[in-house]
């Protein structure tokens, strides 16, 4: 336990508490439950008269659904109900509406089609199993099977199938403005003019399934109170309430949700669709129902980490500086946006990767395909960049002629530095990794590389935004409702009818100090008036917004 | 469907429970009898989260048909502390840190029970083996294996 060396003089901007627990064996509070399988996972609640859920999926990658006839299975042996979109109070959502971010684009279970494989189109719920199983079979599904795409680049061109109608162009519209992320920082081509190489590279990685050992599923009861119980895997045991809520349009006072014992997550118990699916069964059939995948489920219509697709162009110096880096960035989000439109956010925001680079320009796209939805997993979002970054560093370095560590050595950001998204850069500690890397492997460093300290060199110059920025209104998106991005329908292309909804609280702007005064001052706190509707909050989704 | 009624030995008592036809020994364990340890991960053998130990032997309970219990002697990982005294075991995997999520953990248990009941002061090697049919998605495979070899160890001085 003594391999974690601290090496905390590269932090010190970082709190000065004493470390008391990290680098030391400790014993979780949960382990006597683990080591004596009494650990309570949602599937350890026993149900007397518990009902089975499963569900009829989607044959094909794109298919519009002409008739769906339940009738057979609905007289299948040990068959309670069959569940169908008609079922389903509010049966359009998107994840993230509970941030107020995205329109609602996925159906619980898909009434006019599907736009993946395996997506669900009824739930079947039996005394057992596998009553279950033999049930949705007979579930009768007239197809229309239309075109689709399965690639990122060949979704956005003109003529390509609509994957999503809520997005025609199959991407995610930022902000109610652009069909993209733009990152901007310096003059990237006047740089490119001045550089001595040019190293361009395309990286592609594949999904990723999260594969927890514990398949993703929730059990609901009716509870003697009005109420109903879930017991579930969640990993976000509010986020699964909130939607739940929302979807079956009940008050989230009227769900009891029992979760915090996950058999594993990694990103893939966020996306709240076995909850709902449970408690509907629970409603309409007065019983307990769970509703788990199977393993081949979880493999095949469990939302993965989304693959990424990614072209980066470096304008590097014959001394081995990077002068300036493009990017353009393509994340499948398969069918629906779920939260790939968020891992762009995080992904845009940590670009050019941990480098002083003076001149960045970054476009990324969250893309519609007709595959299975993307989702979150560890570091979703960062990690595919990083791979293309650090991939395109090794490339990079040979250009120059340069050891790859040199070359990482020379180029990582030192305290004091301007990272492109314009904040200033703290406790970096990359130059000192670096040398500990070179050390255990066995490379010799130049005199000059082994010299750098993070803390040495920083600032000045490296520390001041760029003269010039070069902006533009490339991907600027017409006619998506700009006054309130998230607010629902408010895409012109919105052509699915939402059931109605309580007034949605308005959200206001903070205010905004009058164009005369010279300097910006505090804004003044809100009047206790009917306007204010709560503190004001910062999220890196939204900005500034008042609750 | 016809039930069967099934008589075994579970964690050393007598027991009894109806089985459905064709019920698995891990549903048959879970549902009928009320053992949760044993854990569904892939119900095709892949995983190990669902070893059961059936007179001294591992076996995956998810392919296993309960009949096949009938007149034989189970062990789950439920049944390893003696009272409120932990097994060897239970204690290193607290002590070594060998549990995340604590899904695989009632499967690595048993599959490690196995292995010293037969093999008191088995090598790493030998543990890695008797393991290798246990899938650990949080990878704390070496925090495993070394609290195996802690309680063969003590094992060996007790």
């Amino acid at each position: 336990m003594s391999m974690i060396e601290f090496r905390k003089e590269f932090f010190r901007d970082e709190r000065d508490d004493n470390l008391n627990e990290i680098g030391k064996p400790t014993r979780r509070q949960d382990i006597l439950g683990h080591v004596t399988g009494r650990s309570p996972f949602y599937d350890d609640h026993l149900f007397e008269g518990l009902l089975h859920i499963r569900c009829a999926r989607s044959p094909h990658h794109h298919a519009r659904i002409r008739r769906i006839d339940v009738s057979e299975a609905e007289r299948s042996e040990g068959v309670v109900r069959v569940l169908t979109g008609k079922d389903v109070p509010r049966n359009l959502n998107t994840l993230l509406s509970l941030l107020d971010f995205g329109l609602d684009d996925e159906p619980l279970l898909a009434e006019t089609k599907c736009a993946y494989k395996g997506e669900p189109v009824a739930a079947v719920i039996a005394t057992s199993e596998a009553a279950a199983r033999a049930a949705v079979k007979k579930v009768r599904v007239d197809w229309d099977v239309l075109p689709h795409v399965l690639d990122v680049e060949e979704a956005i061109r003109p003529g390509a199938p609509t994957v999503c109608e809520v997005y025609p162009g199959n991407k995610f519209v930022y902000h109610g403005k652009y069909d993209h992320q733009k990152l901007r920082y310096g003059d990237v081509e006047a740089a490119f003019r001045q550089a001595d190489h040019i190293v361009e590279g395309r990286y592609q990685m594949s999904p990723i399934e999260q594969a927890p050992m514990e398949t993703c599923g929730a059990i609901a009861a009716p509870e003697v109170n009005d109420r109903y119980v879930c017991y579930t895997g969640t990993q976000a045991l509010f986020f699964s309430l909130g939607t739940a809520a929302k979807v079956l349009s009940m008050p989230s006072s009227r769900l009891h949700f029992v979760g915090g014992t996950v058999g594993g997550g990694f990103g893939g118990k966020v996306d709240s669709i076995h909850e709902p699916i449970a408690i509907l069964g629970a409603m309409l059939t007065g019983k307990p129902c769970k509703f788990a995948w199977d393993r081949e489920e979880e493999m095949q219509v469990g939302a993965p980490r989304g693959a990424e697709r990614w072209y980066l162009k470096d304008g590097v110096m014959k001394d081995g500086r990077i002068i300036a880096r493009q990017f353009t960035g393509y994340f499948d989000s398969g069918a629906y946006t779920r939260l790939s439109s968020y891992a762009i956010i995080k992904g845009v925001g940590h670009l050019p990767g941990p480098y002083t680079i003076p001149n960045v320009s970054a476009n990324v796209y969250c893309v519609y395909t007709n595959r299975t939805p993307a989702t979150a997993m560890r570091g979703f979002g960062i990690t595919g960049v990083d791979f293309a970054i650090e991939a395109h560093m090794d490339k990079g370095a040979e250009a120059v002629g340069m050891n790859p560590i040199e070359f990482r050595i020379l180029n990582a950001y030192r305290d004091g530095d301007m990272k492109a998204h314009r904040r200033e850069a703290k406790n970096c500690a990359l130059v000192e990794c670096c040398q500990v890397v070179a050390e255990k492997a066995g490379v010799r460093l130049s005199g000059e590389a082994a010299a750098a300290a993070s803390t040495k060199g920083g600032g000045g110059e490296r520390g001041r935004l760029p003269a010039h920025t070069v902006t533009d209104q490339d991907g600027r998106v017409e006619g998506i409702d700009t006054g309130g991005y998230a607010r629902k329908g408010g895409g012109a292309s919105v052509s699915v009818p939402t059931p109605p909804r309580p007034a949605a609280p308005q959200y206001q702007s903070a205010p905004t100090p009058a164009p005369q005064q010279a300097a910006p001052t505090p804004a003044p706190p809100p009047a206790p008036d009917a306007a204010r509707k709560g503190a004001l909050r910062f999220s890196s989704l939204s900005g500034f917004r008042r609750r | 469907m016809a039930k069967k009624p099934v008589t075994f030995t579970l964690n050393g008592r007598e027991s009894a429970a109806f089985a459905e036809e064709g019920q698995n020994l891990l549903d048959f364990l879970r549902r009928s009898v009320g053992d949760l340890s044993p854990k569904y991960g892939c119900g095709q053998g892949g995983c190990g989260g669902c070893t059961v130990l059936i007179d001294g032997e591992p076996h995956l309970s998810c392919l296993t048909l309960a009949e096949a219990a009938a007149g034989r002697k189970v062990e789950t990982a439920s049944g390893l502390a003696t009272g409120p005294v932990l097994h060897r075991l239970q204690e290193a995997f607290m002590e070594r840190f060998a549990a995340q999520c604590g899904f695989c953990t009632p499967g690595m248990l048993v599959s490690a029970k196995a292995l010293l009941d037969r093999n008191p002061r088995p090598t790493r090697e030998e543990v890695i083996e008797a393991l290798s049919g246990n899938l650990c998605r949080c990878t704390g495979y070496e925090p495993i294996i070394e609290a195996v070899l802690d309680a063969a160890g003590e094992r060996a001085r007790a």
